[in-house]
């Protein structure tokens, strides 16, 4: 709950529609189908957010350090 | 000439008609979605233009209309707008403000009430102290969302070069690690006596 209202109040929910696009399109690129499209999106979606919340977390962490 | 692709699951083998895999990639270019909508493709049609569109349109708004314009002066030069191109007609205004702000030497059109739509920040060179850098009262406007239309827009050019491609050459042949199934047994008897 902490963790959304700060992702809505820190503006970083601007990432939610481009990751849901870029998953969309993406997915689209590699199938012809609506359902394997949707599941690769999703992956595709998953793979992203959780890159995205790996290098948070070590930037987050070097700046606990820094500061 | 009309010519298929076929998709690379060999458990859902579908044939594709491609019709003119060039007209089809130049419909493409010119309006996300419209090269598969040719080819009645039209889920996939529907899926690229509102995706493409929305991420573009979104992008233009949270930057007040001012994210895309083309400028290529030694002040300004305006390399995001080479991945913006790609997005097609959606950016090609872009193309009229700046040969009328250059070449003509005229005011840019106002579309949508938006003063200076798509248009390049005039005059040139910019003047800081005086208030007339134009791309400087943008950023101080639009804070971040400057940079972050120009993001979405740029986004948006860039993955309509994928829908291109896609209705040029149908889907991208997926490898064996991402069909998530084994690669069949070379050392089965099975599948020897099935080919």
């Amino acid at each position: 709950m902490l963790l959304a209202a700060g992702i809505w109040g820190n503006h970083l929910w601007h990432i939610v529609p481009l990751v849901a696009s870029i998953s969309l399109v993406y997915g689209a690129t590699r199938h012809e189908l609506m359902g394997p499209i949707l599941i690769n999106a999703g992956r595709m979606a998953k793979w992203l957010l959780s890159f995205m919340v790996v290098v948070f977390v070590i930037l987050a962490t070097f700046s606990w350090f820094v500061i | 000439m009309s010519e298929t692709a076929r998709t690379a699951d060999p458990d859902h083998v579908i044939e594709i008609d491609l019709r003119s895999p060039g007209i089809a990639a130049l419909w493409a270019w010119l309006w996300p979605g419209a090269g598969h909508i040719y080819q009645r493709r039209y889920g996939k049609g529907a899926l690229f233009m509102i995706c493409i569109l929305a991420t573009f349109f979104f992008g233009l708004i949270l930057g007040g209309g001012h994210v895309v314009y083309a400028s290529w002066t030694k002040a300004d030069r305006r390399w995001q707008y080479i991945c913006q191109v790609g997005a097609g007609v959606p950016a090609m205004p872009a193309l009229v403000q700046s040969y009328r702000v250059f070449s003509r030497k005229t005011d840019p059109i106002k579309v949508f009430g938006v003063e200076g739509f798509m248009a390049p920040p005039t005059p040139q060179p910019v003047r800081p102290e005086d208030g007339s850098d134009k791309l400087a009262k943008w950023h101080k406007d639009y804070h971040f969302y400057f940079e972050l239309g120009t993001l979405y827009t740029m986004v948006a050019g860039l993955l309509n070069i994928l829908a291109i491609y896609d209705a040029y050459a149908g889907p991208v042949v997926a490898t064996p690690e991402e069909t998530d199934k084994p690669p069949p047994d070379s050392d089965d008897p099975d599948a020897e006596s099935d080919s």
